[in-house]
């Protein structure tokens, strides 16, 4: 079972909460995920609408919450909206970004590492969002970090996972657990990350912006299951030429001269 | 009196502790965090803490995100 920071979690499905049409419509596809680990951002109360609270769209007692540091462009925000989501909700737990350039949303490596070192030394349970660099996930996991969460390509592209090579790395060395996050555009990439040993995945956009996001995470559930099954079960070795999956002894055609499927 | 409220400017008719603030705007103050003068005021302390003129008042709470 996956653990972070002492906390189990039965599925491998993270979702994020944003771009949803309605809190309705978001409440529904997170049950349909079976996820037990929300994300959710901090802004300013819209004071016109006092009743709009996101909190009490979400069963709390179902789920865990990840409040994350968007909007954060440096280490010092990063490190304010974290202090800001732990007053409001008194979770410990906080996805870590730091995103300076709103344009391609790369996590800043140098700050984020900066901020995870202060977050943990003031007691909080930290999941930095990286670009896949194995030897900063090294570096983050050294200082504490209680998972990493690189990316598969920035955020909301839907483009999947490319950074392969580098994820495998980091899924090889992390002691902590790996979280797949950003750019999983649909089932097939999150299955993939989880074939590679990714121990989650966080998915957000796919979810909300499809055609029906109840019924695509439903869709992102059975995908992440099946790709953690394959994992465990072991993937059979590529090549790069044919083999023949039925025996060729025996053919019943002598002449032949073909090797069947 | 005239605090700065999530960056404009609002008029309070009396002296005003933050938790009155809160009630005021029909606030659910467990599911949200405040600021004042760039200070996080922990939640028991608002009905402590009063409101003074020029204050820099941040109320924050979660919306969707990922």
């Amino acid at each position: 079972m996956l653990t972070i920071a002492d906390t189990p979690f039965s599925s491998r499905l993270f979702v994020g909460t944003g771009k949803f049409a309605s809190s309705s419509i978001m409440s529904q596809a997170v049950e349909a995920s079976g996820s037990e680990m929300v994300t959710v951002a901090l802004r300013r109360v819209d004071l016109d609408n006092p009743e709009d609270d996101i909190m009490a769209a979400l069963d709390l007692k179902k789920i865990h919450f990840l409040p994350n540091t968007s909007g954060a462009r440096n280490a010092d925000e990063a490190i304010r909206l974290a202090h800001l989501a732990r007053a409001a909700s008194g979770t410990k737990r906080i996805k870590l970004e730091v995103t300076p350039d709103p344009r391609t949303l790369l996590p800043d490596p140098i700050d984020t590492l900066k901020a995870t070192e202060k977050l943990v030394r003031d007691g909080f349970t930290v999941l930095p969002y990286i670009n896949a660099d194995p030897i900063l996930a090294l570096r983050l996991q050294d200082v504490g970090a209680a998972a990493v969460m690189p990316l598969g390509s920035p955020i909301g592209t839907n483009q999947g996972i490319r950074t392969t090579m580098q994820m495998e790395i980091i899924i090889e060395q992390a002691r902590v657990p790996v979280v797949v996050d950003a750019g999983i555009g649909a089932p097939s990439h999150a299955a993939k990350a989880m074939e590679m040993g990714a121990d989650a995945v966080l998915v957000n956009t796919a979810i909300a912006v499809a055609g029906d996001p109840v019924r695509m995470a439903r869709a992102f559930k059975a995908a992440v299951q099946a790709g953690r099954e394959a994992f465990k079960a072991g993937l059979g070795r590529q090549s790069t030429t044919a083999s023949a999956s039925s025996p060729r002894t025996g053919m019943v055609t002598a002449d032949l001269n073909f090797v069947q499927n | 009196m005239q605090i700065i409220l999530n960056g404009q400017a609002k008029s309070l008719d009396r002296q005003t502790s933050l938790s009155n603030l809160l009630d005021l705007l029909n606030l659910n103050p467990d599911t949200m965090a405040a600021e004042i003068n760039g200070r996080i005021i922990e939640p028991d302390r608002y009905s402590l803490q009063e409101l003074r003129n020029d204050d820099r008042v941040e109320l924050i709470r979660f919306v969707g995100g990922g």
